[in-house]
């Protein structure tokens, strides 16, 4: 399948007083999967909207391919969107919704059927082609919306928060099948989502969206270790923003005087596992909790600022004989330490 | 309902009664034609002497009556297909702008049905007089047009508020213009709201007499024009056996659509 890239342009849309984008710009390369990561409100589904062409932009620009889409109406885009509620039409059986764009398209019947089959048959849905809509799982429903997504050979894939409806196990396992379907076929996709680990499994680059702008975009490595904004960096997990002068290197006296971001998991308790450049934060021990694969342990600092940190239970051994109101030092390796410009505490 | 008194007897029994007598009174009027129709008799008289069909074969036989059945079923039928599209496409506009726009909008629709007809058919005579219109079908069938596209918004538009539109942003994505994603999506899953929307157009332009004595011409009298007039003029059992055979068809089409949504 033919892929192509995507530019967004100075993309604004206000909805009365509010602005849902304000001045976005993008570029996604053609075969890429794109993940717009941020909470309700950030202004990501708007977006993947506006490129559909259901949303009339304020301002700004949208090409597909290099060439100006800005105007043209959703049915002539030739886009496959996969809608949260998978918006399949319930008066018809599996096979006449993944034929219904093959129909549209006046596809001789032999080959529109040959074709549905085939799209079914990619999203493991064999045998169900006769089936009723109102007679299928969440988890199946999604299959044939991306069946319907995919038949037509669209240049571009759209999916808004496509997994959200499903529970834990199937989600994890819808995840792999999507990335898999996308690897397949090399079509650009946007993929929409407000969950962060979602995001990093799946995508080539995230854009992080905070009030209607793009606060990052940069591969799932890079936004979750190198977070540029105080705001990707608490989205992205448990981040913990440090004040200046709570943190000194472990071969130094002096305190660090920049604002620091520090993943809890990024801590240990044995300086070894730091190294000579790494650093180090002492507090009293306020909580700590059993979570399986790892304890995690809130430090109150002297600033009175909790950092948690959370260590691996295989490397935890003395994890269980700490108490709480005991002082506890934690120590970072120099590259998990990452410094946020500008950021206030 | 009743389940509310399950212990006491008397209450019981004092709400059927109190039910039936309701219904009775609701029912019987229309019920109390059906022996005049077929009197043998020259006047209305009630209950008949005699019994005879004379009053249907002189409905049958007269070249006017079938002149105003026929106007009245053509313009019942024009009607709804005018009032029932329109009306449909209103609807999906409300509630596609929602707020306060689409609230006054219903607003301005649903005037016709709360207005006096009287009213109506004087304001709209005066238009149509403007326009030479007065005395055509085609004037009547505008007053009648008018009528049924509040009766029909009046079922359509909780049918859509229930819609998914997401069903018709995914029909217009797969490649559907808005003319197909409107008659391959909304109006197939809508079918049971339209077919209603489809009959009280019908009816209410067939039930129509206000307009059509203001605006209709003696040549193109609607049946309940006809009616009237020739109440007025001369009073024969003639209007009973109409008015049967309507009530028994207008029954007969509602319970048929009843019964289909049931099913």
């Amino acid at each position: 399948m033919k892929s192509f890239p995507i530019t967004v342009e100075s993309v604004r849309k206000a909805y009365g007083s509010y602005l849902a984008l304000d001045d976005v710009s993008l570029e996604i390369e053609a075969g890429e999967f794109l993940t717009l990561l941020g909470p309700s409100g950030s202004g990501k589904t708007t977006l993947l909207m506006a490129v559909a062409g259901f949303v009339l932009l304020d301002n700004g620009k949208i090409l597909l391919g290099g060439r100006d889409i800005t105007r043209l109406p959703p049915n002539k885009r030739e886009l496959g969107i996969v809608f949260q509620n998978y918006a399949l039409f319930p008066h018809m059986n599996v096979l006449a919704n993944v034929e219904y764009p093959l129909a549209l398209r006046k596809i001789p019947r032999v080959d529109a059927r040959r074709r549905a089959l085939d799209a079914l048959a990619r999203v493991k849905l064999e045998g169900f082609a006769q089936r009723d809509i109102a007679a299928l799982s969440g988890g199946q429903r999604q299959r044939v919306a991306l069946a319907r997504a995919i038949v037509f050979k669209p240049r571009v894939m759209l999916m808004d928060e496509p997994l959200s409806a499903l529970d834990k196990n199937l989600r994890e396992a819808m995840q792999y099948e999507i990335r898999r379907l996308h690897d397949d076929l090399g079509i650009t996709t946007i993929y929409v989502t407000h969950d962060q680990r979602e995001a990093l499994t799946m995508s080539d680059r995230i854009a992080v969206m905070n009030s209607g702008r793009i606060e990052q975009i940069d591969t799932p490595e890079r936004v979750y270790h190198r977070p540029l904004t105080r705001f990707v960096a608490e989205f992205m997990g448990e981040a913990n923003i440090v004040p200046p002068g709570s943190v000194r290197r472990i071969d130094g006296v002096d305190a660090l005087r920049e604002t620091l971001m520090i993943r809890a998991e990024s801590f240990h308790l044995d300086p070894a596992f730091a190294g000579p450049d790494g650093v180090a934060l002492e507090g009293v021990l306020r909580a700590k909790s059993f979570r399986g694969e790892n304890w995690l342990l809130t430090l109150e600092l002297d600033t009175r600022q909790e950092v948690l940190i959370s260590v691996p239970a295989t490397l935890a051994a003395g994890c269980a004989d700490l108490a709480p109101g005991q002082r506890v030092a934690a120590f970072a390796p120099a590259a998990k330490v990452h410094a946020i410009a500008g950021a206030k505490v | 309902m009743l389940d509310a008194y399950p212990e006491n007897r008397l209450a019981l029994a004092l709400l059927w009664a109190f039910s039936a007598l309701v219904l009775a009174f609701l029912i019987l009027p229309t019920i109390v034609v059906v022996p005049l129709s077929f009197s043998a008799s020259d006047l209305l008289e009630f209950p008949p002497r005699a019994y005879s069909l004379r009053w249907y074969e002189n409905f049958f036989g007269s070249a006017t009556w079938m002149a105003a059945l026929r106007t009245s079923i053509t313009l019942g039928t024009l009607t709804a297909l005018i009032a029932v599209p329109s009306a449909l496409l209103a609807c999906i506009s409300m509630n596609r702008l929602g707020g306060k726009t689409a609230v006054t909008l219903q607003g301005i629709l649903l005037t016709p049905s709360v207005t006096p007809g009287i009213l109506l058919a004087i304001g709209l005579f005066i238009v149509l007089a403007v326009q030479h219109l007065v005395g055509t079908l085609f004037g009547v069938l505008v007053g009648h047009v008018v009528l049924a596209i509040p009766v029909a918004c009046i079922v359509l538009l909780p049918a859509l508020a229930r819609f998914d539109w997401n069903q018709v942003q995914a029909a217009r994505s797969l490649g559907a213009s808005w003319a197909r994603a409107i008659g391959g999506i909304i109006v197939p899953q809508l079918r049971i709201s339209l077919l209603s929307a489809i009959l009280m157009a019908f009816l209410t332009s067939l039930d129509e007499s206000v307009i059509s004595i203001f605006v209709a011409s003696g040549q193109n009298s609607t049946l309940p024009k006809l009616m009237f007039l020739s109440l007025r003029d001369q009073i024969d059992p003639t209007i009973a056996a109409i008015s049967t055979l309507w009530t028994a068809i207008v029954v007969i089409v509602v319970l048929f659509v009843t019964l289909r949504q049931k099913s």
